[in-house]
């Protein structure tokens, strides 16, 4: 290659690049969100940050009200109250007693305001591994 | 069928190993019997691995209960055809299913190869063998599909069926779902083709244009399955999942993408080196990228690593996986190391403004895009392992880079074709563009002054409008010249022009699907969604539409309740027909399901989700106007249809 032509290939390769890097900066910027478990989000950390909060959907802590669905985040002995108002219609897999991810930040009031609802049945569609989940499954009246 | 089952996987064991073994040493050696030896081995694991996929269908099939997958996967009253699909709901199944489709390409490949490629054929069954031997070796070691169900009692294990399965996930009890996870894995698996064809080639110091011709249709058909699957995965999301949407950047999705992305890039460069003799170290190293990106894709999806709605749940299968992949890496990539005197480039990069440069710069951004993409999703891991704490980037991340980058792509589909080897000159590149030029400036202005004010989407139906000139354009000159020769008719000399020369113009059949794709995708920047509850007789208006419920009702079949509104739907008074969206809760498997009413047309869809029973005893409706939707359907079988074209053989002339 002739140097002057090879000099404009990588003159533009860098522009390329360079363009895409600063696009994934901003990008990045607007969308992180840092995962944190409920004890430590009690703990008042990372107030004030987009959150990714993990847990257990307390069994009966779903409620429907007027500003938007309320439930309990609970991971061992620790609750957070939660208040979804996003965009996007609640996962089927959402209900009592599932794991649950919820993406938001944190209100005046302690409650995690979440814009965002990720969920999914433990362990329901995985058999778990060799003959203890068997054991522990009490589910199977054939037994 | 349990035990036989179990028998098939594990006789595959040493069958693929040995036939890998005999394979290569016949191939090194240059002695036909190790080589017969080694192609007898891959026939025989390809029917062991087809006796351990069908006992296992038929386990589905005979509500055999005792193996803990089928008992996890299925239940009575699944409708049959389910109980087929149930193989491929799970990871052991999943992976199951992967080697047999191996199986099934190994013996493809074997086949078409029985008197040519005589010389790779070795290396190439070699390496088919070997990825078999990973795929049984994690079936059995950590994932073991034909696994009996026993509890512990008094120290002993004894062995029960349960009366009924668990029940399939209703999210995957669609039509969609049953095609779409076979096609994609068909192009996950295929690229292990041009994959092993790459190796071969190497290793034998043959790496000049030849591999590229042999693997050129399996690179082609990989790819297009590929395609195929990413579109249905798109089709379930969006008429199954219930959010209104067809894309969510999920980890899933990504590896996918990942693949297709490089794949993509090699379907382009490899024109560069048939042509000039260039780039053959990058096309080598670009398939290598594609089948290690399958392989990872399907890593991180089974191994749990990365959190994602649809992956599997954590399994030691991780492990297999990384260790696979860090093999192949190894293995690929010191292969070129050691034939990189092989390698060298018979001429170099013309100007800036030739058909090469935009072949350059298509390859470059498609990587950065893969790049990017990965990068994204697996963020939360390497910021763990560098900063101690996991920070997940979400969906503004991929699209603030992807979509520049596509409508990057996509001006550079509609320019390349106009552009000459070597180096074009200002008077031919004024003589192509112009009336394309002026065309895009007029339907811009023509979008804005209607009011199309979104940036993006206005660049991209601009751009569009650009490509299909360009393609337009190309067909005319081409059919023009037949018409001259030959006398055809304007249809005839285009149909002709396409099996003359159809990978040139399958491809750009491709370029306009993907332009309509574009379209439907830009229409996304203007969706809209109104969510209400509404009781009997109650109203909700969107855009337009007004949507009124007449009934609520509750019921339940054999396989799951369900709560539904019978909706009628209306554009300015005008009545539009009646819907029922439905939301359903699955007894066996205890999970709801929303199952959503969808009324299409060419410039919008109307998606209207019962999204659950409201805390006043009325129906939460959701409703979404997504615009152009539908061209993501269409440009996706566009694609899907030119792709076949550029599968055709080319078509002799017979005057």
């Amino acid at each position: 290659m002739k140097g002057p032509t090879k000099g404009r290939f990588l003159i533009a390769a860098v522009v390329v690049v360079g363009t895409v890097v600063w696009l994934a900066f901003t990008g990045f910027e607007e969308s992180k969100a840092y995962y944190r478990t409920v004890e430590e989000v009690q703990a008042g950390e990372a107030a004030g940050r987009r959150l990714k909060v993990g847990g257990d959907v307390e069994e009966g802590s779903i409620e429907w009200k007027d500003d938007g669905l309320h439930f309990r985040l609970t991971q061992e002995e620790h609750v957070l109250p939660v208040r979804y108002r996003g965009a996007d219609p609640v996962p089927d897999t959402f209900k009592d007693g599932s794991q649950a991810v919820v993406e938001g930040k944190i209100g005046a009031d302690g409650v995690l305001e979440a814009v965002k609802i990720q969920a999914k049945c433990a362990s329901k569609y995985e058999a778990e591994y060799g003959a203890e989940a068997a054991e522990t499954e009490p589910r199977y009246p054939g037994s | 069928m349990n035990e036989l089952g179990s028998i098939a996987l594990i006789t595959l064991y040493p069958v693929t190993l040995f036939g890998a073994a005999v394979s290569f040493f016949g191939g090194k050696t240059r002695r036909e019997g190790f080589v017969r030896a080694g192609e007898r081995s891959l026939v025989l694991s390809f029917l062991l691995v087809s006796l351990a996929t069908f006992s296992l269908v038929a386990l589905f099939l005979r509500d055999g209960f005792q193996n803990s997958y089928v008992a996890n996967h299925s239940n009575i009253d699944l409708p049959l055809f389910y109980k087929v699909t149930s193989l491929w709901s799970g990871q052991e199944g999943s992976l199951l299913f992967w080697n047999w489709l191996l199986g099934v390409y190994g013996i493809v490949v074997l086949l078409s190869n029985r008197t040519k490629n005589r010389d790779l054929m070795p290396y190439v069954t070699s390496i088919m063998l070997i990825s078999m031997f990973f795929f049984a070796n994690m079936n059995l070691l950590a994932a073991n599909p034909f696994r009996s169900l026993a509890f512990a009692s008094t120290g002993s294990m004894v062995p029960f069926t349960p009366a009924d399965g668990r029940g399939l996930n209703p999210l995957l009890q669609h039509p969609a779902m049953v095609i779409h996870p076979p096609i994609l894995y068909l192009g996950y698996v295929g690229f292990v083709v041009p994959f092993a064809f790459a190796m071969a080639a190497l290793w034998t110091r043959s790496a000049g244009t030849r591999w590229l011709a042999v693997t050129r249709r399996w690179s082609l058909l990989a790819w297009l399955f590929l395609s195929a699957g990413i579109v249905l995965g798109a089709r379930w999301a969006y008429v199954e999942l219930g959010w209104g949407g067809y894309w969510a950047w999920d980890p899933v999705e990504n590896a996918s993408l990942m693949p297709w992305l490089t794949g993509t890039a090699f379907l382009h460069s490899v024109m560069i080196q048939e042509k000039r003799g260039m780039l053959k170290v990058w096309n080598v190293a670009l398939i290598m990228t594609t089948y290690l990106l399958c392989v990872f894709g399907t890593f991180l999806t089974r191994s749990g690593i990365v959190s994602s709605v649809h992956a599997f749940a954590q399994s030691p299968v991780g492990a297999y996986f990384a260790g696979f992949l860090a093999l192949g890496v190894f293995f690929s990539f010191g292969i070129v190391w050691l034939r990189r005197d092989h390698l060298k480039s018979e001429s170099s990069l013309g100007s800036v403004l030739s058909r090469e440069s935009s072949f350059f710069f298509n390859n470059l951004v498609f990587l950065v895009a893969c790049f990017a993409v990965l990068w994204g999703t697996m963020f939360p891991m390497l910021s763990e392992a560098v900063r101690g704490e996991q920070i997940s980037v979400g969906p503004p991340f991929f699209n603030k880079i992807n979509i520049p980058i596509g409508l990057f792509l996509l001006f550079l589909s509609g320019l390349a074709p106009l552009l000459a080897w070597r180096r074009t000159s200002w008077e031919s590149l004024r003589r192509s563009f112009t009336l394309p030029i002026v065309l895009t400036i007029l339907a811009g202005v023509a979008l804005f002054l209607l009011a199309v004010r979104h940036m993006y989407a206005l660049i991209c139906f601009s751009l569009s409008v650009f490509v299909v000139t360009t393609i337009a354009m190309e067909f005319y000159r081409g059919g023009r010249v037949r018409r001259g020769q030959f006398g055809e008719p304007w249809p005839r000399a285009i149909a002709n022009l396409a099996l003359r020369n159809p990978r040139r113009y399958g491809g750009y059949i491709v370029h306009f699907g993907v332009v309509l794709l574009f379209v439907g995708v830009a229409g996304s920047s203007y969706n809209r969604n109104v969510v209400e509850e509404l009781g009997v007789g109650e109203e909700l208006a969107i855009g337009g539409y007004s949507l009124r419920v007449e009934e609520l009702e509750e019921g339940e079949t054999p396989n799951y309740d369900f709560a539904r509104a019978s909706v009628t739907l209306s554009r300015e008074g005008e009545p539009l027909g009646l819907y029922h969206p439905e939301r359903r809760f699955y007894r066996a498997s205890e999970q709801p399901s929303s199952e959503v009413e969808i009324r299409s047309s060419w410039k919008e869809d109307l998606y209207m989700v019962y999204a659950s029973t409201g805390p006043n005893g009325g129906a939460v409706i959701q409703v979404f106007r997504n615009p152009l939707v539908q061209w993501v359907w269409i440009g996706g079988l566009v694609l899907v249809a030119g792709g076949i074209i550029c599968l055709l053989p080319t078509k002799k002339e017979t005057s």
